[in-house]
């Protein structure tokens, strides 16, 4: 934009500048599409002839991989473990989280400050601090090889995030509105599940993504819960596969590939909730 | 009457409160608060993880063994080089695509998608997909270095140089997230500001160095914040990569737990490197908003406040 105004100064505008710095871009754009490209198109390739032509177009193109992929029942079943477990969680975090934050947001009461500062602190502490003695109580409460095991934990650990943006999203919304409503009759519930929920939908689809990601990525929790395969989610799949057929080396790939699918297919529809999500944790983590 | 109102007012008032609160606070204190508490308890005892509670107790044992520990010592060495490198490489380049992608430049809707493609994915699916094109035999990054005439790589196989393989996968999936941050926080930047270094003569790099850089200081603080209490847990990419090896020359603080606690059931020990990670995290966060992003916290929200 200054291209123009500052022709002569060495440092700014010109073309070879702007084609240097399209050339950083463009080598960045290799190290991560390359990487991405290689396994999309090693999938349709047999592992022969990606030892040899690793990087060119299949010769022939095989797709056996991807459709013993897609036709196995235990991938099917390893998707709908993780849609059940990410849906159930970011349910069970968004209703728990929300009223908490609309109690944070919008009542004053003794040690309110303290309260919410404790629910904030639980950001810093990552799941691998309480990863062992979660297992010891989830096998108390006999939660191992359930669901619940995960979807539980996930949502206590996604609260602190969860609060924290809901809490500054009903802040924002003023306070007539809830004068109003409550000399219309309404309960403090019924304010908040029929006026400020509703106007607050976008901060809910923000944390709702967030929760959804988080859920859909999570590695270690699942893997100290499930010993019963048949619950696996897909990270515990793609693991088990690897070392199950760790020298077929583009029957993994086409495996990781599809198993990528559904992540990136939500990433495009959600792109802007989650980079609103982020952005916004980032800032007030 | 009219003394009573207040009263039950206020009674209905606490009532509302505590319904809306048991919740979270039932999940926060069962699932979160608990096994931290838990893990404080069981580090001072000896004991394998079998039912019931622990009973051997061993006072400090489990801390002063961890302390004297090389694969202990050798994890918080090398959490420490991951905080530097992150800080040194990783960084500046997010900054520094973040800054490009900010221009005019063609596609750059694309790229943005593109580069934070990586951070939706899972870390297991990462790992696999890297195990693969740093496979010392027949691996992508090997082929492209033959290109160039450079000798084949060991990669995650030989302990110097997995490290480095490591860093290079966490900055593939990661940089790109911080390049978001990077972007949304050059945004919030009033364009006022750049526009009056621009007028009063200011070059490209000045209005980046005295202008841009100063007001990304709170982003930058956030960003640096995240990429080390990263590093602290880094668990599933090494897990599923090297499982720590080759002889532990990969091995973090997070995947030294996990063998204690869950292959080798010294889960006392494990609990020890449990309330390490917890004492580190807790004093990082503590020191770190207290020193560095004080400032911050105000301003950084109303910038957030403007974007929405």
């Amino acid at each position: 934009m200054s291209a123009n105004r500052h022709k002569h100064s060495p440092t700014s505008g010109g073309p070879l500048r702007s084609l240097s710095l399209h050339a950083v871009v463009v080598i960045t754009a290799l190290f991560v599409g390359i990487p991405l490209l290689y396994g999309v198109l090693g999938g349709f390739k047999t592992t022969r002839q990606l030892s040899s032509n690793p990087l060119g177009l299949p010769d022939p193109w095989v797709p056996e991989n991807y459709t013993s992929v897609l036709g196995s029942a235990s991938f099917w079943r390893m998707l709908w473990n993780s849609t059940y477990i990410a849906v159930a969680t970011t349910l069970v975090v968004v209703a728990v989280s929300a009223l908490a934050a609309y109690v944070f947001a919008r009542f004053a009461f003794r040690g309110r400050e303290a309260l919410f500062t404790m629910f904030a602190a639980g950001l810093m502490f990552p799941f691998a601090v309480a990863i062992l003695p979660l297992f010891v109580l989830l096998r108390m409460f006999g939660l191992l090889d359930n669901p619940l095991g995960v979807i539980l934990p996930q949502a206590a650990f996604g609260m602190p995030m969860t609060i924290i943006i809901l809490r500054g999203f009903f802040r924002a919304i003023p306070g007539e509105i809830e004068e109003a409503a409550i000399l219309d009759g309404c309960t403090p519930f019924g304010f908040f599940w029929r006026i400020l929920l509703p106007m607050a939908k976008p901060a809910v689809a923000t944390v709702s993504v967030l929760a959804v990601v988080n859920s859909w990525n999570q590695f270690m929790l699942p893997l100290v819960v499930f010993s019963d395969d048949s619950l696996f989610t897909i990270p515990l799949g793609v693991q088990q596969f690897q070392g199950q057929y760790a020298t077929d080396i583009s029957r993994v790939m086409a495996y990781i590939v599809v198993a990528m699918l559904p992540a990136l297919g939500f990433y495009a529809v959600a792109e802007r909730q989650l980079v609103s999500g982020l952005t916004a944790g980032a800032v007030k983590g | 009457m009219k003394t009573m109102r207040p009263r039950s007012h206020k009674l209905r008032g606490f009532t509302t409160i505590l319904l809306f609160l048991l919740p979270a606070l039932v999940l926060f204190f069962g699932l979160v608060v608990a096994p931290i508490l838990l893990a404080f308890y069981a580090s001072v005892f000896k004991w394998n993880g079998m039912r019931g509670l622990p009973t051997d107790f061993v006072g400090l044992a489990n801390f002063t063994r961890l302390l004297a520990d090389e694969v202990f010592l050798g994890d918080l060495w090398r959490g420490l080089l991951l905080i530097i490198l992150s800080v040194a490489i990783q960084l500046p380049l997010s900054l520094g695509i973040a800054m490009l992608l900010n221009q005019k430049i063609r596609g750059r809707a694309f790229f943005r998608l593109l580069f934070f493609a990586p951070y939706v994915l899972s870390e297991a699916i990462t790992a696999v997909l890297f195990m693969m094109i740093l496979s010392p035999t027949e691996g992508l990054a090997n082929y492209i270095l033959g290109w160039f005439g450079i000798d084949p790589l060991d990669w995650f196989a030989d302990p110097s140089t997995v490290m480095m393989s490591v860093f290079i996968v966490m900055t593939w999936k990661y940089f790109g997230f911080h390049m978001i941050l990077y972007i949304a926080g050059r945004q919030g930047i009033p364009r006022e500001l750049t526009e009056a270094a621009q007028i009063d003569g200011a070059t490209g790099w000045k209005v980046f160095r005295y202008v841009t850089l100063p007001l990304l200081g709170p982003t930058i603080r956030i960003s640096v914040f995240l990429s080390v209490i990263g590093a602290i847990q880094l668990f599933d990419l090494v897990w599923i990569i090297t499982g720590g090896g080759p002889s532990h020359s990969s091995e973090t603080m997070a995947v030294t737990m996990f063998q204690f606690g869950f292959k080798r059931f010294q889960v006392g020990y494990a609990s020890a490197i449990s309330v390490v990670m917890f004492f580190i995290s807790l004093v990082f966060a503590l020191f770190y908003q207290r020193y560095v992003m004080r400032r911050d916290l105000e301003g950084a929200s109303t910038v957030l406040r403007d974007q929405r």
